[in-house]
């Protein structure tokens, strides 16, 4: 069986979506939810990289690469700020984190 | 110079003492006020004596006022035989009652405020009698309203003084209505308010009518009856007469300047001031007569049963109202004046003497708490005697008498000869003047005579009054006893043409004057005096003879001593149908519509709010993925839309 766009694409649709479930369900910590983050992030390089390849285009590819440095700089930044809070909250629970509740 | 020097000497002390009463302090206050009204007093009598003699009027203009359109409008003093009396009258009575109240109020701190007040009010009333327009006389009218509502509510920290000058204000507001609709009535036919051209313009107008509300109305009987409106309030006839009594809370010197003098016969000289347009216009006239003659009447009835002193002489001087507008309203205008001139000095003689009795009474105005006064304050006690003869006019017919004998007298013999329908003018002052000798006799016993009714303790301390006060009251006595002897031919009869000079109209009072003399019959001349000899001698009968007898009286004609005693229930009526439906209305409109519509939208509108954001405020949970969530499903809402309906 050959390998279309296709299956790369379901394969990043399915990293998407549990990216995003795991943003949804999850009711414990903060890191879990930058991990989901990053998880959609790279089903995004996945259909990037895909594109160019069966686009013949290399563009896609260059943008990967900055994708993902930008990914790192995100990560980064997230995870300081889970330390400030830890010590400012002395919890990165998620259900304590709602401070903005109306 | 003299004429402005006479109205605004007491204007400028009310003005030094009124702004620096305080820096002044409380003798030079008294000093300054008194001195000017002095020389105000003196200067009259000169003007009074060339005006009413050597006939020398004066037209002194100030400076113009209002200028619009056709409307021209200037300050100026009108000085003629009319003002040069009213000018006597004001100034001599004013300036003796400034020297009382050197006396009278000498423990009250607030003298410089009071004697500020009392000038000022005079410089108003002068202000009134030199008017020579009706703006600048209405100018005068609410100046003495205002001193009057100011000097009634002078001790302002007792509740029923304030209620008195709020009644008294807004009593004079409605008779000022009809006077400011008189006043527009007056320049919309005449475009003019200046009295000379009034009266030169008016002969035009007599007979003329309007149509209004689709009835012909008499044009000149409108506007007389409007500016009588003003009068009655001002003059305290009836039904416009509630607010005189009440005005008694003021301290005594006030109800003898202001409610007995001078201000409330501002009305008498309004009419008399507008006589020719008045004369004009005969059905105002029968309505004046009518008016006066029932108040002559209906408040003698009140002042017989009355237990305050002061309100006594308060309803006198409402019923001696009367009697001046019911000479007015059968013509005789130069009568009316002749018994303002005199009844100022026997009332406010009558005033002061009470103020006397007060003041050793210790601000005691209960006549049943009185009695047995005489002995211990023989100048007051003679003094008052020389007002009551005056007042009840005693005197015997042909051959002479106290002021009021010649003065009322001949307004009740004048109404006779005037010939009113039934003679009801005639008998309604006749019982007046029964009555008038009887509260005045009734009055001087229950205060003077009998037994002490007070305590033995407040026996003791009754003393005669300082000098400062019993010398005015020697000064009035000699007015009030001689007043109209000197007066009488000066005053009225063919004789005085010279010397009101036109300044009233006198063609019927001459007729009716020649009528009293000749035509007559005998009796009518008795009539007066037989009224004022009952009168006299039911009181002694009934406080000094048989003292048991007002009791069992009041017993027997129990519905009419109550009626009267309440004052004909007129306070009660008018609570009734103005005062309560206006606490009603003011009620309702506070309760529901400024609290409940008016408060109810704003509040309502922000309950409201604020009902609707704490739902909306619960859907921030606070939960990122909340948020989250909730992009997801925005945005594949939004996608399936835009993918079934097409991107447009």
């Amino acid at each position: 069986m050959e390998i279309g766009i296709g299956h790369y694409l379901t394969v990043a649709a399915c990293l998407f979506t549990l990216g995003m479930l795991g943003i949804f369900l999850n009711r414990k910590n903060v890191i879990i939810i930058l991990m989901s983050i990053e998880l959609m992030l790279l089903a995004v390089n996945i259909n990037l990289v895909a594109f160019s390849y069966f686009l013949g285009d290399i563009v896609g590819q260059v943008f990967t690469l900055f994708n993902l440095t930008v990914a790192a700089a995100e990560a980064a930044i997230g995870l300081a700020i889970v330390v400030v809070y830890f010590r400012n909250r002395g919890s990165i629970a998620v259900e304590d984190i709602n401070m903005m509740k109306g | 110079m003299i004429y402005s020097a006479i109205v605004f000497l007491p204007g400028l002390g009310s003005l030094i003492v009124g702004l620096f009463g305080r820096a002044l302090g409380v003798k030079a206050s008294e000093f300054i006020t008194t001195g000017f009204l002095i020389i105000s007093c003196i200067l009259s009598w000169i003007v009074f004596f060339r005006v009413g003699f050597a006939h020398e009027t004066a037209h002194v203009a100030i400076q113009r006022w209002i200028t619009s359109g056709e409307l021209d409008i200037s300050w100026a003093l009108r000085v003629d035989t009319l003002t040069s009396v009213m000018f006597i009258v004001v100034t001599t009575v004013s300036s003796l009652v400034h020297v009382y109240s050197m006396g009278y109020m000498s423990e009250d701190p607030s003298r410089p405020r009071f004697f500020s007040y009392l000038s000022g009010f005079t410089f108003a009333m002068l202000m009134l009698v030199t008017s020579d327009n009706l703006v600048q006389l209405f100018f005068g009218w609410e100046g003495v309203g205002l001193f009057s509502y100011l000097l009634i509510g002078f001790w302002y920290q007792k509740p029923e003084a304030n209620a008195a000058a709020i009644k008294a204000f807004v009593v004079n507001r409605v008779g000022d209505f009809g006077f400011a609709l008189g006043i527009f009535g007056v320049f919309a036919i005449f475009r003019t308010v200046s009295f000379d051209q009034i009266f030169a313009a008016a002969p035009g107008v007599a007979g003329q009518s309007f149509m209004f509300l689709g009835h012909e109305v008499d044009i000149l009987t409108t506007l007389c009856l409007l500016l009588f409106m003003g009068a009655m309030g001002k003059s305290a006839q009836f039904l416009l007469h509630t607010w005189l009594p009440d005005a008694m809370e003021g301290p005594t010197p006030v109800s003898a300047l202001i409610h007995a003098a001078t201000m409330v016969t501002a009305g008498v000289f309004m009419v008399a001031r507008l006589s020719p347009l008045f004369d004009l216009a005969p059905d105002a006239l029968a309505f004046v007569t009518l008016v006066g003659s029932f108040t002559a009447f209906f408040a003698a009835t009140i002042a017989v049963v009355q237990n305050d002193i002061k309100r006594v002489i308060a309803y006198s001087t409402c019923s001696q109202l009367g009697y001046m507008f019911a000479a007015c309203g059968i013509g005789a205008f130069s009568m009316g004046i002749f018994h303002l001139t005199c009844h100022a000095f026997f009332k406010s003689l009558l005033f002061l003497c009470a103020g006397s009795v007060k003041h050793a009474m210790h601000e005691e105005q209960d006549m049943r708490k009185m009695g047995g006064l005489a002995p211990k304050m023989r100048i007051t006690w003679l003094m008052m005697i020389a007002g009551g003869l005056a007042l009840s006019g005693f005197g015997i017919p042909h051959i002479g008498g106290f002021a009021g004998f010649y003065s009322k007298d001949a307004i009740i013999e004048a109404s006779y000869a005037a010939g009113t329908p039934g003679q009801y003018a005639f008998w309604f002052l006749l019982i007046g003047a029964f009555l008038t000798a009887a509260y005045t006799w009734r009055l001087i016993l229950m205060t003077f005579h009998g037994k002490p009714r007070m305590s033995d303790e407040a026996y003791a301390h009754v003393h005669e009054s300082p000098p400062t006060m019993y010398v005015p009251l020697l000064i009035l006595g000699l007015g009030a006893a001689f007043a109209g002897a000197i007066g009488i031919h000066t005053f009225i009869g063919e004789g005085a043409n010279a010397f009101w000079a036109g300044a009233v109209v006198q063609k019927t009072e001459v007729e009716l004057y020649h009528a009293m003399h000749h035509e007559l019959p005998e009796w009518v001349h008795w009539s007066t005096f037989t009224a004022m000899a009952i009168g006299t001698f039911l009181p002694f009968l009934y406080y000094k003879l048989v003292p048991s007898l007002p009791a069992i009286t009041a017993k027997v004609f129990y519905p009419i001593y109550a009626f009267l005693l309440n004052k004909w229930y007129i306070d009660e009526l008018y609570d009734f149908i103005f005062v309560r439906p206006c606490f009603w209305i003011a009620n309702f409109l506070w309760k529901v519509g400024d609290i409940g519509i008016i408060n109810g939208l704003i509040d309502g509108t922000a309950a409201t709010v604020y009902r609707i954001t704490g739902r909306a405020v619960r859907l921030q949970t606070g939960y990122i993925y909340t948020y989250a969530f909730t992009m997801l499903v925005g945005l594949a809402i939004l996608v399936t839309y835009f993918m079934f309906m097409g991107a447009r």
